[in-house]
């Protein structure tokens, strides 16, 4: 999925290289999705969807980036922010998408749980080169 | 350089509110925090205020129930107090529910939660 980024408005890519860059990542995030005017809740849904997936990119895929920004569709506006790491890529799709899988001493919530929290999500993995992971929250 | 949140003591209780967003270290360092204070300063209670967090993630829900679960094999108890109506609904859909963590409205309740606990615990 390549997100549909709004005319004229750039996303903005953020390091994902150490723990701090999370903290940045959710205020930008919160930036964003207030800009867009989502509801209290979404942003709040969103913004946690950002942190679980960023510090995937950065524990898993050993740092990578996160580019974001708004998006339109159809007259709808929306968040959306792509995770992408080099990393070992994940592969089995299915069982890290279980609730409660892990393969570190996690919760194993992180990407089910994104997921259930958006409208749109992508995931895309190569064992071996790498995983990029789209979320999107669109204003109702 | 990794940051310390304060706790503060009152009676046999301690007390922390979270005031902004943290780092994971700084999360793990309260939790570390939290399980030696408990034991250096005999407490009873321990509150966590997390009224002004915005969002709460896998990571420090992750800590908060563990918080819970040290505090109640060190023989005291963890009111969490302050959440956010869309923290909570956003925990909820995460797949959190927290289960084993006891909460609050806010500080008063949660104060007024393990005063009643301790009460019964004496009976
Ligand atoms: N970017 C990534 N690169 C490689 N593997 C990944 C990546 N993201 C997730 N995974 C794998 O998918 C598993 C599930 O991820 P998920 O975020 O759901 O749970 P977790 O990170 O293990 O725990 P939690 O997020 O609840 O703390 C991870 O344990 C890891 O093995
Ligand atoms: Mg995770």
């Amino acid at each position: 999925m390549t997100a549909p980024w709004t005319a004229g408005e750039e996303p903005r890519v953020y390091p994902i290289a150490r723990s701090g860059d999370l903290v940045h990542i959710r205020q930008a995030i919160r930036t964003l999705s207030q800009e867009c005017r989502l509801s209290l809740v979404d942003q709040t849904k969103m913004i946690t969807a950002a942190s679980e997936l960023a510090r995937n990119t950065l524990i898993y895929g050993g740092g990578g980036t996160v580019r974001a920004g708004t998006v339109s569709r159809g007259g709808k506006r929306g968040v959306a922010a792509i995770f992408e790491d080099s990393g070992p890529g994940i592969p089995d799709v299915e069982q890290a998408m279980t609730d409660g899988w892990t393969s570190g001493g996690g919760l194993g919530l992180g990407l089910s749980g994104a997921r259930r929290l958006v409208d749109d999500f992508d995931l895309n993995t190569v064992p071996g080169e790498g995983t990029v992971v789209t979320i999107i929250k669109w204003v109702r | 350089m990794s940051e310390r949140i304060p706790i503060l003591r009152i009676g046999d209780t301690l007390i922390v509110s979270v005031q902004f967003d943290l780092e994971d270290q700084t999360v793990l360092n309260l939790q570390e925090d939290l399980a030696d204070q408990i034991v250096a300063r005999s407490a009873t209670g321990v509150i966590i205020d997390i009224g002004a967090l915005e969002i709460v993630d896998s990571f420090v829900g992750r800590m908060l129930a563990t918080v819970a679960s040290i505090s109640r094999v060190l023989d005291a108890r963890t009111v969490v107090v302050g959440m956010r109506p869309a923290v909570a609904i956003t925990l909820v859909e995460l797949g959190l529910s927290l289960g084993g963590v006891s909460t609050a409205l806010d500080l008063e309740k949660g104060l007024a939660k393990l005063n009643r606990a301790a009460s019964s615990g004496l009976q």
